[in-house]
């Protein structure tokens, strides 16, 4: 499905990738971890094309993506901020994203899910964080791609929200899709995440499954295995 | 690409600053018109307020517009459109509409006032073109800077001072070096210099279409000699031409090389 090697990318001086080796095979829900500034973020824009390697080779779908720019049709990418053009409409917003990407979807299901009916008329510029975060995420999931991408996605959600976007997820995995996730809640990371990728200083530290955690670093707790992870010590 | 232009030029259309652009050339063209009672003289006056209003609107609202529609950007980005298309569906939208503001503003009065039935269709004509040609070179610039500059304040204030600097203060470096430099023949440099300020070559283009370059004096007679002939005037659209490609290429290119 993805395919990294030897990913480098600095910012300015800021060695933020260093090397990165990633192999994410078909299917499963692959949650992306790592301390702020570990280079989360950096990874998934490298993926999706926005931010351009130093060095490296990143294939999607068994193609090369270097200047590359029709494959993005296959990924549905959730922006850890969801910042709108804010003189637009939420329903405008989903017309133009649908005009763009010329694909069918099934976005009135969604709207109906996160009950965003009220909101369709109002420009996004006057919605609440939160509100703006279900209409981001109406429009990741409106396709039908075979790769989905999600940074951060319970920013600002309620709690009713959280269960439809787990729900969700599950959904998904189930079409046999491949999922990204990125997330600091932990709790959220443990229900829907089968496999972890922990980031730390630019490098792959650790890739396996929450059990395998939990065993290498002998915790009992997920929320300390992730802790524990980053300071070797305990466990070497 | 035409989708991404469709998009801005849309919005553009809805926001309020593009309505005040266009009624203020609406309401210039008519005052100029009726209380001069004189086409010709209302070009001239139009191409003074032209040159030097055209360019700074076209500054500054390409880096006004860059900086707004960010967010824009970056959700076009992860979608599958190339993106180059984004940059310059985005450069093409704002420079369209500042463009058919002018064209609007200006020519309607014009037509309602009998532009059709008198001569100085062509020198309008003329100030058209130009004042069209500096929209797409102004905003193809601040564009460029606005690319290359993640600090809005930095970005808004090299565009205001390209826009200074081409206006005013190379004029006076032009002046200057005429005056330091008159013992040697200078028409070759003065020739030069002018080809290269966009803002120079529009206003020699036209003062020199409305035959009052005797007004310029011996200079003005190499100018007459240089413009008024079919290759000069060939080789200033040219110029303007590339003054208009050349940064359209660099923000393509740039486009495709930055992180975001």
């Amino acid at each position: 499905m993805i395919k990294i090697e030897l990913l480098h990318k600095k910012f300015g001086k800021n060695q933020v990738l260093t090397g990165l080796d990633l192999h994410i095979q078909k299917g499963g829900i692959f949650a992306i971890l790592g301390p702020n500034g570990s280079g989360k973020t950096t990874l998934i824009k490298t993926i999706l094309g926005m931010v351009v390697p130093n060095t490296g080779n990143i294939s999607v779908l068994g193609e090369p993506i270097k200047n590359k720019w029709k494959y993005r049709q296959e990924i549905e990418y959730l922006p850890q901020i969801a910042n709108f053009p804010g003189n637009l409409k939420v329903k405008e917003l989903i017309r133009m994203i649908k005009d763009l990407r010329q694909k069918s979807s099934e976005e009135e299901k969604l709207i109906q899910l996160f009950a965003l009916e009220p909101y369709l008329d109002k420009k996004l510029a006057t919605l609440s964080g939160g509100t703006k975060q279900k209409v981001n995420i109406v429009l990741t999931f409106m396709f039908d791609s075979p790769l989905i991408i999600l940074d951060e996605p319970t920013t600002g959600l309620d709690p009713l929200a959280l269960i439809r976007l787990k729900e969700l997820i599950q959904v998904e995995k189930e079409k046999g899709k491949t999922i990204l996730v990125t997330s600091h809640i932990m709790q959220f990371v443990e229900e829907v995440a089968d496999e972890i990728v922990y980031l730390l200083e630019g490098k792959i530290y650790f890739k396996g499954s929450i059990q395998e955690l939990m065993t290498k670093t002998k915790q009992t707790d997920f929320e300390h295995a992730i802790a524990a992870i980053a300071t070797p010590t305990i466990y070497d | 690409m035409i989708k991404i232009l469709k998009y801005s030029f849309y919005d553009l259309m809805r926001s309020r600053w593009s309505y005040i652009y266009f009624l203020f050339y609406l309401i210039l063209g008519f005052v100029l018109l009726f209380l001069n009672n004189d086409v010709s003289k209302a070009v001239i006056t139009l191409m003074n307020i032209i040159i030097i209003l055209v360019p700074l609107i076209g500054t500054i609202f390409g880096v006004m517009y860059y900086y707004n529609s960010k967010e824009f950007t970056e959700l076009l980005l992860a979608q599958p459109i190339k993106r180059s298309s984004i940059f310059l569906g985005q450069y093409f939208g704002v420079a369209g509409s500042l463009t058919l503001s002018l064209v609007l503003g200006l020519g309607i009065p014009f037509v309602l006032y009998g532009l059709f039935k008198s001569d100085a269709i062509f020198d309008f004509s003329l100030l058209l073109v130009t004042g069209a040609f500096l929209t797409l070179i102004f905003t193809a610039l601040s564009f460029n800077i606005a690319l290359s500059n993640e600090n809005k304040i930095k970005g808004f204030g090299y565009a205001v001072l390209l826009w200074l600097f081409l206006a005013v203060i190379y004029d006076g470096i032009f002046l200057m070096s005429l005056i330091i430099f008159k013992e040697y023949p200078l028409d070759t440099f003065s020739l030069t210099a002018t080809m290269l300020n966009p803002i120079d070559l529009s206003r020699t283009l036209i003062l020199l279409k409305l035959d009052i370059s005797a007004l310029l004096g011996y200079t003005g007679a190499v100018f007459k000699q240089f413009f008024g002939t079919n290759t000069g005037l060939v080789i200033s659209m040219v110029m303007l031409v590339l003054w208009t490609a050349i940064p359209v290429w660099r923000l393509s290119y740039k486009a495709n090389r930055k992180d975001f």
